[in-house]
């Protein structure tokens, strides 16, 4: 009986005091540079008091920068839902040559600085851009307007959606669609009722990572955007503004929706991982 | 004419009786060439207006060749910053049992979820020289914000859930009967840490130090807060795109965005090289 379990005589674990001390960097290097930023963000927007928070949400320029950051996700997100499932099907569903180069493209704005994400469309639209003076005959506007705030963010978060659904696709293969074909139905009604309800989970969580990069990100959109207060601001980029005025409050209150947005965002992907993570796609923790 | 005999061979080669595939694919190319490929292009069009001599004028500008070194120095430092305490955290994560733990791991992904923007004036707040922690480094003579050092730390929070999600998912694959072995042969708890479990999360730990890095070099919103933004030390190259666009010297700017993706595409591609070098080591 006694030492027939080789775990009692051989220690496969650290030293009290090391592993005191791992944890200790680990978690205080979380505390430092999450949980104390995060902290931070509500303790200056509250600095003056809940009136002063509320009174710096309502205000009209507030106002009108949280109604562009929905306007541009209310487009950008659906464009990339419809392209991220398009791409997923013709990716995982079928073999062609070039496919390892098309997920390469597809990875592309990933590896780009947001800031040359803004550039390429300045370059392309603006009034000295390749199509600039076109434009400009035509009378239409794509840099510093809404246009070109709705480009910048679809290419900043063009991956996500497709990103999430090919591995997902792949790793459920082929079977079932093909079953329901031979038994008649048609390609939409096979994705209707069969694709999607597989694919459900997975694609709720690529859409909640897409809408957060597209309603908080800056710099790509700061490169097209023009700053006209009350017309081309989206959220994050009248932080910026208000911050530099030195209205810290008014800064730090309209960061805390966007801080809020976060935290509810991780809630809702920490919830699918844990309930249907067998659901999502092996490579979903990566995110 | 081109792309439809490109969709016929590609049909050829298809054998799934599943359809939508000439739909699904032209929906994919047509966005993917006029969001991605299109913009991109011009970039790459765009500082040959100057030439090769322009080119290489703009970019070898002393004020563009601080601006890369800081980029490139500080996505570096917090690149390595990332590995060590990424390494501890995915550790804490798979290996130790403490109350909070799911909480814990769902809030290392904050970096990827809060706005740059956010994460930029709260950093600043943080280590300016009244600030919560500013206010303890300042008598000891250690300046953060507004020099080179806040931009390592913007960088290292951009940075965070890199390496910790990529090495998580090696350390709970990996079987520690092999710790036993090691153990059972009289290795020391630290010499089994460094011949059996550290060969096998290696390569894990350089894509996520190399993730980190590529994530760091381009960042632009939390950077500019924190940094102060003086030319020739602490201005970034991002940042340096966005001045000159601002004077409309649209190829100047093209061409610091050129050296900007040629330099990341080097490093890597050593990085990659690297990583299939462990891995032969360590014979996975």
């Amino acid at each position: 009986m006694s030492g027939h379990s080789p775990k009692s005589r051989v220690t496969v674990a650290e030293p009290v005091w090391v592993k005191a001390l791992i944890m200790l960097a680990a978690l205080g290097f979380l505390g430092f540079f999450i949980l104390l930023p995060l902290a931070a963000v509500f303790t200056e927007a509250l600095r003056r008091g809940l009136g002063a928070y509320l009174e710096a949400l309502v205000e009209p320029d507030a106002l009108a920068a949280i109604r562009l950051t929905l306007l541009v996700a209310v487009i950008a997100v659906p464009v990339n839902v419809v392209f991220g499932v398009a791409a997923a099907w013709a990716i995982a569903k079928h073999k062609f040559p070039g496919k390892s180069l098309l997920l390469t493209l597809i990875d592309l704005p990933f590896s780009v600085s947001p800031v040359i994400s803004g550039l390429v469309y300045v370059l392309l639209f603006g009034a000295h851009g390749l199509m600039g003076p076109f434009l400009r005959e035509h009378g239409v506007q794509i840099v510093f307007a809404v246009p070109g705030l709705v480009l910048a963010t679809m290419f900043i978060t063009f991956p996500f959606v497709a990103r999430e659904l090919i591995p997902l696709m792949q790793a459920q293969g082929v079977d079932e669609e093909e079953a329901a074909i031979t038994l008649g139905a048609s390609g939409w009604q096979t994705f209707r009722r069969v694709t999607l309800p597989n694919i459900r989970w997975g694609l709720l969580y690529g859409v909640l990572l897409c809408n957060a990069r597209a309603m908080g990100e800056f710099g790509a959109v700061s490169v097209v955007s023009g700053h006209i207060r009350g017309e081309t601001n989206t959220m994050p980029l009248h932080v910026e503004i208000l911050y530099n005025e030195y209205n810290f409050v008014a800064a730090f209150a309209v960061a805390s929706l966007l801080a809020i947005l976060a935290l509810v965002t991780l809630v809702a992907k920490s919830l699918l991982e844990w309930r249907h993570g067998a659901e999502l796609a092996a490579t979903a923790r990566r995110h | 004419m081109t792309a439809s005999s490109g969709f016929s061979l590609f049909r050829r080669r298809n054998r799934s009786i599943i359809p939508g595939f000439g739909l699904t694919l032209g929906i994919t190319l047509t966005h993917l060439t006029l969001i991605v490929l299109i913009p991109l292009a011009a970039l790459m069009l765009r500082p040959w207006d100057i030439g090769l001599s322009g080119f290489i004028n703009q970019v070898t500008e002393p004020r563009v060749l601080a601006a890369l070194r800081l980029s490139f120095g500080a996505a570096f430092a917090a690149a390595a910053i990332n590995a060590v305490f990424g390494l501890a955290v995915a550790w804490v994560l798979v290996r130790y049992d403490f109350p909070g733990r799911r909480v814990v791991d769902a809030i290392v992904d904050l970096p990827f979820a809060l706005p740059t923007a956010v994460a930029g004036i709260a950093l600043t707040s943080l280590y300016a020289p009244n600030g919560w922690v500013g206010q303890y480094l300042d008598p000891l003579g250690i300046k953060v914000a507004y020099t080179p050092l806040g931009v390592v730390v913007a960088l290292t929070f951009i940075g965070l859930p890199f390496v910790v999600r990529t090495v998580q998912p090696v350390l709970e694959e990996l079987d520690t009967e092999l710790e036993e072995a090691a153990a059972c042969l009289g290795a020391s708890r630290f010499e089994t840490f460094v011949r059996v479990i550290f060969p096998v999360i290696f390569p894990a730990l350089l894509t996520g130090f190399a993730l980190a890095l590529a994530r760091a070099v381009g960042e632009y919103g939390s950077v500019i807060f924190i940094a102060g933004n003086m030319p020739m030390v602490s201005e970034i190259a991002p940042l340096l795109i966005v001045i000159k666009l601002e004077q409309f010297n649209y190829a100047g700017a093209a061409s610091v965005g050129i050296a900007m993706l040629i330099l990341s595409f080097a490093m890597l591609l050593v990085i990659n090289l690297l990583q299939r070098w462990s891995r032969r080591w360590a014979g996975v």
